[in-house]
């Protein structure tokens, strides 16, 4: 089904510009924004884009190694959570959904890096 | 005078973050623009209201002949569907002074909530056809195995005493398609350019569904939380904040 054209320009009206192009594959910083009762503060979550979701709902997924145990954390693109991304490095991947890291440890779940150019 | 409500039509969902980070869900409408076809007064129908017409493209050979009377008479482009909205009397409208009010053929756009938080859709639900009791009552229904009855009603009364099945058994039958009035959507945004109302949560109907929206005529009382997250008590705030500084 399309999307229905006013749905179409209400989406790029709420949409969020100041994100860098990341796809899976690429290591990134997110810096979260943490409340602590009055205060707010920035938290680094730093990981590989395991997935991303396209769309005015869009998301995408990081996951890193924390202590030996894999983390995941999935934003929305539009969160006000999510307060800056700093794209590090890139992987060669092969496909768009790296959930196969899921079950990879240590240097099994090497990936080679390449350099991508920003499309 | 205005006018309490206009018409519109669904267009779909999606969804809102609002300054504090939370998500709300949003049903976009297209209201209006609407124009007034007809006055009723006091004085000829008995009440006060306006007849208003959502600006649709109409095909001239779908108008008969009496709407065409109906709509040349206030000078009006020909609409698909007409309904009718109680007026508001003037706010300053004292002993004979005649408020400019309102007249036959005046646009209505969606900035008559420009003041309003909270508004009621009435809608035309989503029609189901002929449904079972367990959709359309929310029955159990039978066991799943032990020689299967899945999606039965069971018994519907007991046998020779009263020998009749009572009034007012659930039974299947037609299901949705029915008139549903929403009361108090948070209004999310209103869009002038594109004549939008973004309203927080669902409204009944498909999209494309026509509905009528009015300004909620009981929006839930003033207080805390009132008007979304950014509001706060200030005789609390100010005892929080003299707490603090102990």
């Amino acid at each position: 089904m399309s999307i229905h054209p006013i749905m179409q320009k209400l989406a790029a009206k709420l949409e969020r510009t100041d994100i860098p192009a990341f796809a899976p594959g690429d290591t990134v910083r997110v810096q979260v924004k943490i409340r602590e009762g009055e205060k707010e503060r920035l938290q680094a979550f730093e990981g590989i884009v395991i997935a991303c979701r396209k769309g005015p709902q869009g998301s995408f997924t990081v996951r890193k190694m924390s202590f030996g145990q894999g983390v995941e954390r999935i934003f929305p693109y539009n969160s006000k959570v999510v307060d800056k991304v700093e794209k590090i490095r890139s992987y060669e991947v092969r496909r768009a959904k790296l959930f196969y890291l899921r079950g990879l440890r240590g240097k099994a779940a090497r990936l080679r890096e390449v350099e991508r150019r920003a499309s | 005078m205005s006018v309490q409500g206009i018409l519109g039509k669904k267009v779909g969902m999606t969804q809102m973050f609002d300054e504090k980070g939370d998500v709300h869900p949003i049903t976009v409408l297209k209201a209006g623009p609407c124009v007034i076809t007809q006055l009723k007064t006091l004085a000829k129908d008995g009440y006060d209201a306006a007849q208003i017409g959502y600006v649709d493209f109409v095909k001239a050979s779908k108008v008969n002949k009496a709407m065409t009377g109906h709509f040349a008479k206030s000078n009006v482009p020909p609409v698909r569907i007409l309904k009718e909205v109680p007026l508001e009397a003037p706010a300053t409208g004292e002993n004979g002074e005649q408020a400019e009010g309102v007249k036959a053929g005046d646009r209505i756009l969606v900035d008559i909530f420009a003041d309003d938080k909270f508004v009621d859709i009435i809608g035309t639900s989503k029609g189901r056809g002929f449904a079972g009791v367990i959709r359309r009552h929310g029955f159990g229904g039978g066991p799943k195995s032990h020689g299967h009855m899945f999606q039965v009603q069971g018994s519907i009364g007991a046998s020779s005493f009263p020998s009749r099945v009572f009034p007012g058994q659930r039974m299947p039958g037609h299901m949705g398609h029915d008139q549903v009035t929403v009361r108090n959507l948070r209004i999310r945004g209103i869009d002038l350019d594109d004549n939008l109302l973004l309203v927080e949560g669902a409204v009944p109907g498909p999209r494309d569904g026509y509905v009528l929206i009015s300004k909620a005529k009981a929006p839930p009382r003033e207080r805390r939380g009132f008007g979304g997250s950014g509001t706060i008590d200030p005789l609390k705030a100010s005892k929080k904040a003299s707490a603090k500084k102990k």
